[in-house]
């Protein structure tokens, strides 16, 4: 077949296939540490098996190797079905996958030596983050003339939310990365005392406003309505909530500075934008769960489906709570507790996590040119094993979170603290154990996920498809 | 703030919130709901991927609209577009001192009535020294350990064995005002590897190591350097916090590899200051009470 007239895949299945190794590594880091927490000998008394050198490693490699590739995944193979068009630049597309995965590889290097600009979720250094830069550039020419080669008039609305995200990350990762470099492993931050806090955390708050959620919308707005086989339940919704939300987002940044040296008024436009914030989100969860209903009874025989519904439930739930959280008042007793790292993960296992896992048995057997995965059965086992696992995770963290919150505020009829830090730490040892199971279960899906996939790619020669023509 | 950015942000502020608002708007007003089957948007992608048309539900679009309406009151109310202080004159500065005037209020009285006893009798009062213990759980657990038995480099306080001293007035000293004490870098001084295993040797004799020829080769250079602070026969000096080295008590650890770090390394014990969190009352007592930790 002429290359023109079929899709760019080969692109899609190398990103798909790192999704599920990336997870693999990104999890079992995060399984590690957990463990650490309560047996801290674990790290073997070796600097680079440490929690604060492996806990950036873990988050790194779970949003931006594990989320980043299912984004580079899902996108490029949305953007080309969704556009009637191959994907632009083949050269350039394969150089944002090789670039991506030296990116990884570098970062699983210098994490662990110890090389950070410490800050969270940027830690990785100027060489590393220059080519980040040019990798996400390429990103968006290739997707961007995509969309302009486009042989239907209409953009698709998963190309807005990935063509949002995309544009973001780029702003972000350069304001928040700018740094006067001293050597080639060490930087120094142009910011400096809170004006750097503020930064940061529009950073990182956007990095979860953008990468995990829009992106992410994306891909929920391509593979529910198809494996649901119905169509969107309302345009005139997304379009609303679309630009809400990319509009809203970036204020939310400082309610992570509640109560610090940030002025006042920062402080509280970042708390009321992050109420309303609440609606848009919701949006989203609308559309997808109405796509979905209406083919209920497909939830019986489809476990894909069930990973999507859950996931969008998820959704549903941890932007409801991240806006309570952004309260004041409930902050001053949620900030600095699990209750964040159990908002976090209900967040990114049960959202990020099971909508890339429902999308990749979606997307693996077109890619192979099958008509499924090489077992639904074990989908369903995957389906509970992360669903139970995630349950786990974030109800220990929530009990455990509000328990330190509640015993560090609380004090003696003389004024002085009724608890110990240790106290406190002592109380929350048993969620320890729980966060740990839940963790290993979420893990033990991805290893389960792993074998299904092997059967199904290993012995299928993938087939050009013909690039469709409009309707 | 300066008024460009004022008014960057106040406009900034304004045009979100009536761009949320206008989108409510907006979506509310789109013509009547489409929810037949077959009645679609129109445009088709990838084969079968379609759009329906349907409102919004009623209860989103209130919640959308009901949280912009409290988000413009709370914006009133309260800091928000640039200088703009708010009605209600709140600030996250005002909300401490409020809160630490109300505890002062109700908590000081507690400790005034110590105020004027006798040193020796507050570590004999039991709710003197309940509070000392709450003040100690609180405060000093962190570095000297919820036992107070310290740990490497900070002092074991239930021992009789005091770096600044045990009266009164050098206790309150220690927590009121704090201390520091730095043991220098002898490395230039000491005559390389060989003087600096002699020294080794001789500090660990003076609290009964093994003395032998090339130990006492070190005293006339420990005569020369170290006895401005450690005294000539090495009992310390409380005035510079400087540790008696004729004991078996040590601040950094007594064996051969831990007292060539202090040597070459040097140390800086800090103990920070109090005085302004606690006021003298709460000083005093806690100054009791630790007191007390050493006389049992």
């Amino acid at each position: 077949m002429d290359t023109a007239a079929s899709y760019n895949d080969k692109v899609v299945r190398q990103f798909s296939i790192m999704v599920v190794i990336w997870g693999i590594v990104g999890m079992l880091v995060g399984v590690l540490i957990a463990a650490q927490l309560i047996w801290p000998q674990l790290n073997f008394d070796l600097p680079f098996l440490t929690y604060s050198r492996l806990r950036p490693l873990h988050t790194n490699a779970v949003i931006f190797a594990f989320g980043g590739s299912a984004l580079f995944a899902t996108s490029y193979y949305v953007v080309q079905r969704t556009c009637h068009v191959r994907l632009a630049f083949d050269k350039l597309a394969a150089f944002t996958f090789w670039g991506w995965q030296v990116v990884i590889l570098l970062a699983a290097i210098t994490l662990p030596l110890g090389i950070t600009q410490s800050k969270e979720y940027a830690e990785l250094e100027w060489p590393i983050d220059l080519l980040i830069a040019v990798i996400w550039v390429a990103y968006a020419i290739v997707f961007f003339t995509t969309i302009a080669k486009r042989r239907v008039k209409h953009i698709y609305v998963a190309n807005w939310f990935y063509g949002a995200f995309i544009i973001t990350i780029a702003v972000l990762h350069i304001f928040n990365n700018l740094a006067i470099p001293v050597t080639l492993t060490k930087s120094y931050s142009l910011y400096t005392g809170v004006v750097d806090g503020m930064m940061q955390w529009w950073y990182g708050h956007n990095a979860v406003g953008f990468f995990l959620t829009a992106g992410f919308l994306g891909m929920m707005y391509y593979f529910v309505p198809k494996q649901a086989g119905r169509p969107v339940y309302s345009y005139r919704l997304s379009v609303v909530h679309f630009w809400s939300l990319i509009a809203i987002y970036m204020w939310a940044g400082p309610h992570h500075l509640h109560y610090t040296s940030l002025p006042d008024w920062a402080q509280t436009l970042g708390m009321v934008f992050s109420i309303i914030l609440l609606a848009p989100s919701w949006g989203g969860m609308i559309n997808g769960i109405m796509t979905l209903s209406g083919a209920w009874h497909k939830l019986r025989s489809d476990p894909i489906l069930k990973f999507m519904i859950v996931a969008l439930s998820f959704y549903g739930m941890s932007t409801f709570e991240g806006p309570m959280m952004s309260i004041k008042t409930v902050n001053a007793l949620s900030h600095y507790t699990n209750w964040t790292i159990g908002h976090v993960h209900s967040g990114a296992l049960g959202w990020v996590a099971m909508m890339t896992i429902g999308s990749i048995y979606s997307l693996l057997p077109r890619l192979y040119n099958r008509d499924a995965m090489y077992s639904t059965k074990l989908i369903d086992v995957h389906f509970w094993t992360s669903t139970i696992g995630v349950v786990l995770y974030a109800v220990s963290m929530w009990i455990a979170g509000v328990t330190e919150g509640l015993m560090w505020r609380a004090v003696n009829s003389d004024g002085t603290l009724t608890y110990s830090f240790v106290e406190s730490l002592k109380a929350v040892e048993p969620y320890h154990y729980f966060r740990l199971l839940g963790g290993l279960i979420f893990f033990t899906g991805m290893i389960i996920m792993a074998y299904n996939v092997w059967k199904t790619v290993s012995d299928k020669k993938p087939v050009p498809v013909a690039v469709l023509d409009p309707a | 703030m300066p008024a460009f950015w004022h008014w960057f942000v106040a406009a900034g502020t304004i045009v979100f919130t009536i761009w949320c608002i206008w989108l409510v708007g907006w979506s509310a007003k789109q013509g009547p709901a489409n929810v037949a089957d077959d009645d679609l948007v129109g445009h088709k992608w990838d084969g079968d991927l379609e759009e329906w048309n349907n409102p919004a539900p009623k209860w989103w679009l209130y919640l959308y609209f009901i949280t912009i309406a409290w988000a413009v009151g709370y914006m009133i109310a309260f800091p928000s577009f640039g200088n703009y202080e708010g009605m209600l004159g709140w600030s996250q500065e005002g909300q401490y001192e409020a809160e630490m005037q109300a505890a002062t209020e109700t908590y000081e009285p507690i400790y005034e009535k110590f105020a004027a006893m006798d040193f020796m009798a507050l570590t004999q009062n039991d709710e003197a020294q309940a509070l000392g213990r709450s003040l100690f759980a609180s405060y000093c657990t962190t570095c000297h350990g919820s036992d107070a038995r310290g740990a490497p480099g900070y002092p074991n306080l239930t021992d009789d064995d005091w770096q600044w001293g045990s009266a009164e007035a050098e206790i309150f000293q220690t927590i009121y005002n704090g201390r520091m004490a730095a043991m220098p870098v002898l490395t230039p001084a000491l005559g390389g590897d060989q003087g600096i295993d002699n020294m080794v040797r001789y500090v660990r004799s003076l609290s009964g190591g093994d003395a032998n020829a090339g130990a006492m080769s070190a005293k006339p250079m420990f005569v020369a350097l170290c006895s401005a602070c450690h005294g000539v026969d090495g009992k310390g000096n409380k005035i510079f916090g400087a540790p008696n080295l004729t004991d078996d008590i040590w601040l950094y650890g007594g064996s051969a590899e831990s007292v060539r770090e202090t040597l070459v390394k040097g140390r800086n014990g800090v103990m920070p200051a109090h005085g302004e969190l606690f006021g003298d009352n709460r000083t005093k007592i806690l100054a009791a009470y630790v007191y007390s930790l050493s006389q049992n």
